[in-house]
């Protein structure tokens, strides 16, 4: 039996047939709907910064979609060749603002392989403690802005207090924060005042509640899981075609992080999993992220039990300066003081790739040494640079509003794809 | 993993691929292989496919500038093996005229790798689906990155209330752009004559004039 709808024109009364079905008389009107473009951007609140993006919607379905990117475009590299290595510290914390010390990270590593040092190990047990809390800083801002965009507004209010006594932390150990400049290469700019270590044991044991409060209005909330389940799926083998790393990868079943595959500083010693997720879609990469909050967690407190004492900073010299009492005593010191503040080292020439697992994907600096005190080339592999590129294929057939629940779920911030 | 495995496997992959591995080089643990230009797409092929290698993944692309080279720009790949864990980098030479094969074919990352190289060093590659400017602002001129490309740039922009729209003026500096150098005077002197050294010279050699 059919059944059509016709509607009277003079009197707007459905009229029904004789055998109870409703009939049709009237035309048929069919709306062709044209292909048109969208300009999103550059200033967008669901844009995490300035992404301008052209696309092509065939209603609310995106068929291209091109990201113009480099509006925050301010030169670090070319900015950083003109520096001595110590000088350009302040940099990488400006590049990924939302995780700075893991920029900073790779940076210093870079520098300790070329001139072929190794920073103490209370050093590198406080870089790689702030590694983790870095990488809860910026899975905290990228889950709740993530549940912004999709329009759960609870998360970002908890989850920005948690950050700001973060931040406390990174105050209490660099004087900023957010812009930290507390590494460098052969260790870290100070020892860690006391009392930190036992304030950050204390937020590691509250800091669960408010991932299970978290998880609570997240996890399985039905409008969250609407808007984030198989939207953006990515496989394996496009993840790897694409240079995805880091949550990006893992969501998408691939067992990897750098952190336990290619292990740096004291990593290896530490004892932690790898969330790895199933469907490679939103849901999962939130999944990841929020497992690897809880896995932070652990390092953390490994890192704050195991603290060995020692110096903080490598003994050398000739590439991080005496202490200040010693430089009112001594000549010698006076003078490496101010040959490191004026000049800065000499690093041997040579090149190296040396890559960090940052919260958003594997950082990578590529650092290319002629012989003097600044860098010849720093090329900075941002990960958010390759996600970015993904998003075409990504959103794809998607409707416009998962066009942001893609870009939320690559945790993408300007500051480190622009350079 | 240790520079002799490096080593041996740097042997292999120029056992593969031949005639145009030009150099293989292994420094602060990382492998680095140089090749020919043109052969660029089948080495970064047989280095995905092969199973001894099996570099699934293009990290990245960048170039770097050596202006006093007859060719001066110097293409560099990152690769990585999710298979056998392992890092390495090709590298190619190439000028601002000659074209470098597009890598997208190969690697669907390499799009906007080879866009960014493009528009900061001017580094043309050839077959490229879209090779726009990627960083710079629409309408820029130059490629910024190049040793010769002065830091401060050549101009600059502002909004102009009259035109009621942003204009580009030259660069106008209030100040010199200072360019600190302070790499030290007597590092370079370390094998220069200076007036008087020649009496050092002689009581070494304890021979008299």
């Amino acid at each position: 039996m059919s059944m059509t709808v016709s509607t009277d024109s003079a009197t707007g009364v459905v009229s029904t047939g004789p055998n109870g079905a409703i009939s049709a008389s009237g035309p048929e009107t069919k709306t062709q709907i044209k292909p048109y473009t969208m300009n999103f951007g550059p200033q967008h609140p669901a844009a995490h910064g300035v992404l301008r993006l052209v696309m092509e919607l065939n209603g609310e379905v995106v068929e291209r979609c091109d990201p113009h990117i480099g509006l925050l475009h301010r030169g670090t590299e070319k900015l950083i060749e003109y520096k001595t290595y110590i000088q350009a510290v302040p940099y990488f914390d400006r590049l990924d603002y939302v995780s700075p010390m893991c920029m900073e990270h790779a940076y210093v590593l870079g520098i300790e392989n070329l001139l072929q040092i190794k920073a103490p190990l209370r050093a590198q047990y406080i870089r790689v403690l702030f590694s983790e809390i870095t990488r809860i800083l910026n899975h905290i801002l990228s889950i709740t802005t993530g549940a912004l965009d999709v329009g759960a507004i609870t998360p970002a209010l908890w989850g920005f207090e948690e950050r700001e006594i973060l931040m406390e932390f990174y105050e209490r150990v660099s004087g900023a924060r957010l812009h930290a400049n507390y590494f460098r290469p052969g260790g870290v700019a100070w020892d860690i005042p006391d009392g930190l270590l036992d304030d950050i044991w204390a937020f590691t044991e509250r800091f669960p509640k408010f991932m299970d409060d978290l998880e609570s209005l997240l996890t399985e909330n039905r409008i969250f899981k609407q808007r984030t389940v198989d939207i953006g799926i990515v496989t394996k083998e496009q993840a790897l075609d694409w240079a995805f790393t880091g949550p990006m990868l893992r969501g998408s079943g691939v067992a990897w992080d750098l952190r336990k595959s290619q292990p740096y500083e004291v990593y290896d010693r530490m004892e932690f999993d790898v969330p790895v997720g199933l469907t490679g879609d939103c849901w999962a990469r939130y999944l990841v992220r929020m497992e690897e909050m809880k896995q932070s967690l652990r390092i953390i407190r490994q890192c704050c039990k195991e603290m060995p004492a020692g110096p903080y900073k490598i003994e050398d010299r000739k590439v991080s300066p005496p202490p200040r009492g010693e430089m009112k005593r001594s000549m010698e010191a006076l003078i490496h003081h101010f040959k490191l503040f004026t000049e800065g080292f000499h690093v041997p020439a040579g090149e190296t790739y040396t890559a960090i697992e940052a919260p958003k994907g594997e950082f990578g600096v590529y650092l290319v040494s002629d012989g003097t005190n600044k860098p010849y080339r720093c090329k900075i592999r941002a990960p958010g640079f390759a996600h970015l590129q993904g998003l075409d294929f990504m959103s794809k057939g998607h409707m416009l509003a998962d066009a942001v629940a893609n870009i939320a779920s690559m945790d993408i911030v300007f500051g480190e794809i622009d350079r | 993993m240790s520079e002799q495995a490096l080593k041996e496997l740097g042997d292999v992959i120029a056992a593969k691929i031949g005639g145009d591995v030009l150099k293989v080089e292994v420094k602060l643990g990382e492998l680095m292989v140089t090749v020919e230009r043109p052969a660029i797409l089948a080495v970064l092929t047989a280095l995905r496919d092969d199973p001894d290698t099996r570099f699934e993944q293009l990290t990245d692309i960048t170039a770097v500038d050596y202006p006093d080279r007859a060719e001066r720009f110097e293409v560099v790949y990152q690769l990585l093996s999710y298979t056998h864990n392992r890092r390495m980098r090709v590298k190619l030479a190439t000028d601002e005229d000659t074209p470098v094969p597009s890598a997208v074919s190969v690697f669907s990352a390499a799009n906007w790798f080879e866009r960014e190289a493009w528009d900061l060093f001017g580094v043309f590659f050839e077959n490229h689906p879209d090779l726009r400017r990627i960083l710079t602002d629409y309408g820029f001129e130059g490629h910024p990155f190049r040793k010769d490309f002065p830091l401060t740039g050549y101009v600059e922009a502002r909004y102009d209330e009259d035109q009621k729209r942003v204009i580009y003026e030259p660069v106008r500096l209030t100040q010199d752009f200072r360019a600190f150098d302070f790499l030290s005077p007597w590092e370079g002197m370390t094998n220069v004559m200076l007036p008087g050294d020649e009496k050092a010279a002689l009581q070494d050699g304890s021979k008299k004039p």
